[in-house]
């Protein structure tokens, strides 16, 4: 673990990069794959999520050593849940066409893998401003990850570029805006990140499996630390 | 007759895991074996349906009635995560065999968004009707269990192919299941039109 008393600027790009919660992790894939029909619904999706998960893993660290480690998981999810209320409450005011579109999405933050992972294996165990950059970094990794997916679907299957319409002629292959679609760019996303990855970060050794049999069901549920899908944050 | 359909559409239309996108995670996870999917499956079928009862009577007879509608997600993120505890230890003192094959899946429910996605989805469309309400839960419980199984009885046979390409490998070919799996169950659009 990076010294914990300093401020390290690396949890950034680890959250973004090397760790990245979808395309290394396989981390909250409901709403990258439900959201992901266009661009902005993803960056929409991503900065609610950001928001929500800044929020209660500052709070929970903030916190960290007043809560009862037998009742964690419970205080966890209700700091998340109220955040994510809040923001409900925010979006339905200022941005209410978005509200629509991301529809329940929005109410699905609270119980989010991405955050009880981070708040499980990252923010109770490191102090606030670690923990903001940690959480930073995985928020914009999530974005990132649900931005580029949505680029792709909206541009080959809705023949749109961020919103704007593409001539006639583009061909356009609507079943990549269907349901289907985002299991499908997804795949590619994650074979071509992967690649990527392993070229310009060979010199640090990564686990070649990606965590397949995890998901959310098994970011929370298993608090033990032998739990194969947890990602250990922190503890590189 | 309108509530076969509506539990038709819920498990094969409005299928949650291949046409709303919810519960991937379990559906991703859990899939590896077949026998391991169906107690996953009757796990979260079971919830399900009384997550739908319990929050129908919830919010009919506490939040609306108090107007604190606006704390919905807290109280069902909770109650279904009660509910789960309460099943676990009826079924461990009073039904032995089946706490031993649902066991080890009950606790992986609460955080389940295909549960919570059910009784959202529940308040939204059939908040006056508890036979709707249960008619689409059982059909959400059963639409899951059978993309489930039958995406496990898949990949046990991909296990045994050795002629994926290596890059495609893990989760990517997984993903790429799916999404095929997903465009055969459009093929039930536009069967029922509610």
């Amino acid at each position: 673990m990076a010294d914990s008393k300093r401020a390290d600027f690396s949890l950034i790009k680890k959250g973004i990069l090397e760790e990245n919660p979808v395309y290394t992790s396989a981390l909250a894939l409901c709403p990258t794959l439900a959201v992901t029909v266009t661009a902005v619904n993803g960056l929409g999706m991503g900065i609610a999520t950001t928001a929500v998960l800044t929020a209660s893993c500052l709070l929970v660290s903030l916190l960290r050593n007043v809560i009862p480690n037998a009742v964690r998981i419970p205080i966890f999810i209700l700091i998340c849940a109220s955040f994510t209320t809040v923001v409900q409450f925010l979006l339905q005011a200022y941005l209410p066409a978005l509200n629509d579109a991301l529809g329940m999405f929005i109410a699905l933050i609270a119980i989010n893998c991405i955050i009880l992972a981070r708040m499980e294996s990252f923010s109770s165990k490191n102090p606030a401003l670690n923990t903001t950059f940690d959480a930073i970094g995985m928020g914009l990794g999530f974005t990132l990850a649900l931005i580029i997916i949505g680029i792709i679907r909206e541009f080959i299957g809705g023949g749109a570029f961020l919103g704007f319409a593409l001539p006639e002629a583009f061909p356009r292959t609507t079943v990549l805006a269907l349901p289907p679609g985002g299991f499908f760019v997804l795949a590619f996303v994650i074979v071509i990140f992967t690649k990527f990855r392993d070229k310009f970060f060979s010199g640090k050794p990564k686990p070649a499996k990606v965590a397949v049999g995890g998901g959310c069901a098994s970011a929370k549920a298993c608090p033990s630390a032998d739990c194969p899908a947890k990602d250990e944050g922190g503890s590189s | 007759m309108q509530l076969i359909l509506v539990f038709l559409s819920a498990a094969l239309v409005n299928n949650l895991v291949l046409a709303r996108s919810l519960g991937v995670c379990p559906f991703i996870g859990v899939s590896k074996q077949l026998k391991a999917s169906v107690g996953m499956g009757a796990a979260v079928t079971v919830v399900m349906v009384i997550a739908s009862a319990a929050t129908f009577a919830i919010f009919n007879l506490v939040l609306v009635p108090f107007d604190v509608v606006f704390l919905h997600i807290i109280v069902f993120i909770f109650l279904i995560a009660g509910l789960v505890q309460l099943i676990e230890m009826f079924l461990k003192k009073y039904v032995q065999p089946l706490h031993k094959a649902l066991g080890i899946y009950l606790p992986l429910i609460t955080t389940n968004c295909a549960v919570l996605g059910i009784v959202l989805l529940n308040i939204e469309t059939f908040s006056d009707s508890i036979l709707y309400t249960l008619a689409h839960g059982l059909g959400g419980g059963i639409g899951f269990t059978l993309a489930l199984t039958l995406f496990a009885g898949i990949r046990e046979k991909m296990e045994k192919n050795d002629s994926i390409p290596k890059a495609l490998k893990g989760l990517p070919i997984t993903m790429i299941v799916a999404g095929l799996m997903s465009i055969a169950f459009l093929g039930f659009a536009g069967m029922i039109t509610l």
